[in-house]
């Protein structure tokens, strides 16, 4: 516990399980796993909240479920071909077509449980 | 949810929920307090504390400030703030590498400081665990010294996107370290392009000037708007 006290991965995790936990009481139903998008720009590293998940889940109803993933790349709005693209690379924020630099991110900050597999 | 395939069901919801809700609480009660809030994010060490005790001592001449500032264990940081003699609080984090709304919340319930003009939030030195937490705040800083490396906006984009402003500190030891300006703000504007950057020495107080009539210009504009819908 002492090694991950210091990540908030650790507080997503368990505000992820007190979620899921809450939707299967409510349900009454057995959650086996939970799914989740996660944007590259929401400040939470994947590795991290996978480690974390297994530990919140301890004790809990959702003891055993698995985090299933999907990572959002980041999507910004050009300007200039008006229209959405993805970024090839995160250390650029420019349309990877046409080069125009742009701050207007569209997708890539999801932090969002999306669904629960139920049994 | 009646069109769900069977055994997945769909809830769509947001994991920061609680703390966004409880920042948009805040954020709506500053605003009609007429209380402009700024956070400040960095590293450990980039001379967040000196550059706001400059900016409480510097405000409190014209306006009504105060600062909450979040720190792992001490309280030295809210010690050197006091010094300013503006009203200063500290809020203890433990072992957590951030702030969240309902910790601001929290310290602000039971702090008779009146009514506010600014009110500052140094979060914990951290680049990482601070972007994704929405304190309530009107503006975000991100602060980076001339003493760390060029190149961190690149190693942080995420930070640096979800600041408002950049402020470069410890100008007064550009030339002795070989500080390269020209690469800080192209790697600044590489992960956010267009973000203002300004250039302070919180010791000599070079650039401070430009900086805190920004504040004070940020802070009207908000004010014009209550004014409107008001």
């Amino acid at each position: 516990m002492k090694a991950v006290s210091g990540m908030h991965e650790l507080s997503i995790a368990m505000s992820i399980v007190q979620m899921a936990e809450e939707e299967a009481t409510q349900r009454n139903v057995r959650v086996s796993a939970v799914h989740l998008k996660l944007g590259m720009l929401s400040g939470v590293v994947k590795e991290a909240l996978l480690f974390s998940y297994g530990i919140a889940c301890d004790g809990t109803l959702l003891q055993g479920s698995q985090l299933l993933i999907e990572e959002i790349p980041v999507e910004v709005f050009c300007d200039t071909c008006q229209g959405n693209r993805k970024l090839a690379s995160m250390q650029w924020f420019a349309c990877p077509d046409c080069g125009t630099a742009t701050p207007m991110v569209v997708h890539g900050k999801e932090l969002e449980v999306t669904a629960l597999e139920i049994q | 949810m009646s069109n769900s395939q069977p055994r997945l069901l769909e809830i769509r919801k947001n994991v920061l929920k609680q703390n966004d809700v409880i920042a948009r609480a805040l954020r709506e009660r500053f605003h009609a307090q007429g209380t402009f809030v700024v956070s400040l994010v960095s590293s450990p060490g980039t001379g967040k504390t000196a550059f706001l005790e400059s900016t409480l001592r510097s405000l409190r001449q014209r306006f009504r400030v105060a600062a909450l500032v979040g720190d792992l264990a001490t309280d030295n940081d809210a010690a050197r703030l006091a010094r300013s003699q503006a009203p200063v609080k500290q809020i203890t984090t433990g072992t957590l590498c951030h702030l969240e709304a309902a910790m601001v919340q929290n310290s602000l319930e039971g702090w008779d400081v009146g009514e506010l003009d600014f009110l500052f939030i140094e979060n914990v030195g951290n680049l990482v665990c601070p972007s994704s937490y929405d304190l309530g705040e009107n503006l975000r800083l991100v602060l980076l010294s001339v003493t760390e490396g060029e190149d961190k906006p690149l190693k942080y984009p995420t930070i640096f996107n979800s600041a408002d402003v950049a402020v470069i500190t410890k100008m007064d030891l550009a030339a002795a370290v070989e500080f390269d300006e020209a690469a800080v703000m192209a790697n600044i504007h590489a992960v956010r392009p267009g973000m203002q950057v300004f250039k302070v020495s919180a010791k000599t107080g070079a650039g401070m000037d430009g900086y805190l009539h920004f504040l004070a210009q940020r802070r009207a504009e908000l004010r014009s708007v209550v004014a409107v819908q008001s």
